[in-house]
């Protein structure tokens, strides 16, 4: 069993640490806010409880708790034999974190990034140890999903890949190997859905509810893409079509005034109650 | 399991799903378009609403299925606390 650094406490880093823990893995979860990290705690404790009902396996919460230690402090990570880095989709935070991981781990320590849009090369170029970062796009809700997109840098090494497929392995999930893109292939059609969605309820043409009864009714999607929107968190998703737009340089990419609008009043989706729908 | 309890599942699932007639031995599921996540909502405000903690095992479905076997969920935890 490994020793798994978690980095960013959110939706994401909660579920990833979730996963691991639940697979047998020593897990430090960190984070710069005491705040996020009980609130995932908490979220850890709730969805491994909930687990079986939710169509999972029947988990043992409190062993699961007993796998994760939490901290604000990167230092804590200087043993780790893979850290996944899971904070904020923008480039000025992820550069930062991958900094000062750089400075605090051992050298072979492994940098796996849990992003939705930044390309893994130029994540790894913030490091001197490109060979052995590597991309996992992982899918919300960590723990239910069988597979994550496992992307390789330019300069991944096939023995980075493997050992982040095995760990994937360890807990029952399958790694689909995907070159490095910015928003590679789940989120280069993902992000432009749920932003053209977006549009289509900021123009008028359609209420979140109608466009999500479409998906639901006429493609057999089980949620619509703003009902994804608000599960992701609608920030998330603004912030992966900006990194898109930035990265393509393509206006196809523009991010829809509306998404901008709910970030800023603080309409994230199910996180925060509200977002195109309220909970 | 007194009515006031009753009244108050009612009124939760009522508040989020204000389109619907709520019986209470109604199915919820079976209505097609409450998925787990709101199961796990209902399991949220019932152990706080109820001040009690569901046991990992009673957390299924079917214990969450419709009012009347929510009610029946809170009164063997109260029976046991």
């Amino acid at each position: 069993m490994s020793l798994v650094g978690v980095v960013g406490a959110g939706v994401m880093g909660s579920g990833v640490a979730q996963t691991f823990a639940q697979a047998g893995h020593e897990i430090v979860l960190i984070d710069n806010d005491p705040e996020a990290l009980a609130k995932a705690v908490n979220a850890i404790e709730l969805n491994a409880r909930m687990s079986r009902m939710m169509g999972g396996p029947a988990v043992d919460h409190e062993a699961v708790l007993a796998r994760i230690t939490t901290g604000t402090d990167l230092g804590l990570l200087a043993e780790a034999h893979i850290v996944i880095e899971n904070v904020t989709e923008n480039w000025e935070i992820k550069k930062a974190v991958w900094a000062e991981l750089e400075a605090t781990c051992k050298a072979e320590t492994i940098f796996v990034a849990n992003t939705s849009a930044i390309p893994i090369t130029k994540l790894a170029s913030l490091t001197k140890r490109p060979a052995q970062v590597a991309g996992v796009h992982f899918m919300n809700p960590v723990p239910m999903k069988p597979a994550a997109e496992l992307i390789k840098g330019y300069h991944t090494t096939p023995e980075t890949i493997e050992t982040v497929r095995d760990l994937l392995t360890s807990a029952g999930k399958r790694g689909i190997d995907v070159n490095d893109a910015s928003g590679f292939v789940s989120n280069r059609v993902l992000m432009l859905t749920v932003n053209e969605a977006a549009y289509l309820v900021y123009e008028g043409v359609a209420s979140a509810e109608t466009v999500d009864d479409v998906f639901r009714s006429c493609f057999g999607h089980p949620m619509g893409p703003l009902e994804t929107a608000d599960l992701i968190g609608v920030d998330t998703i603004l912030y992966s079509v900006e990194v898109l737009h930035e990265h393509f340089a393509d206006s196809k990419y523009r991010p829809c005034p509306l998404l901008k609008q709910m970030t800023d009043a603080g309409l994230h989706g199910r996180k925060s109650g509200k977002g195109f729908y309220t909970y | 399991m007194s009515d006031t309890a009753r009244a108050e599942l009612r009124q939760f699932i009522v508040g989020k799903f204000p389109q619907i007639e709520l019986a209470d031995d109604q199915d919820i599921f079976a209505l097609g378009f409450v998925n787990s996540l709101f199961a796990m909502e209902l399991v949220m405000f019932i152990e706080k609403t109820f001040s009690i903690r569901i046991p990992n095992d009673e957390l299924k479905l079917d214990n969450f299925r419709s009012v009347d076997a929510m009610s029946e969920l809170i009164a063997r935890q109260s029976v046991t606390a």
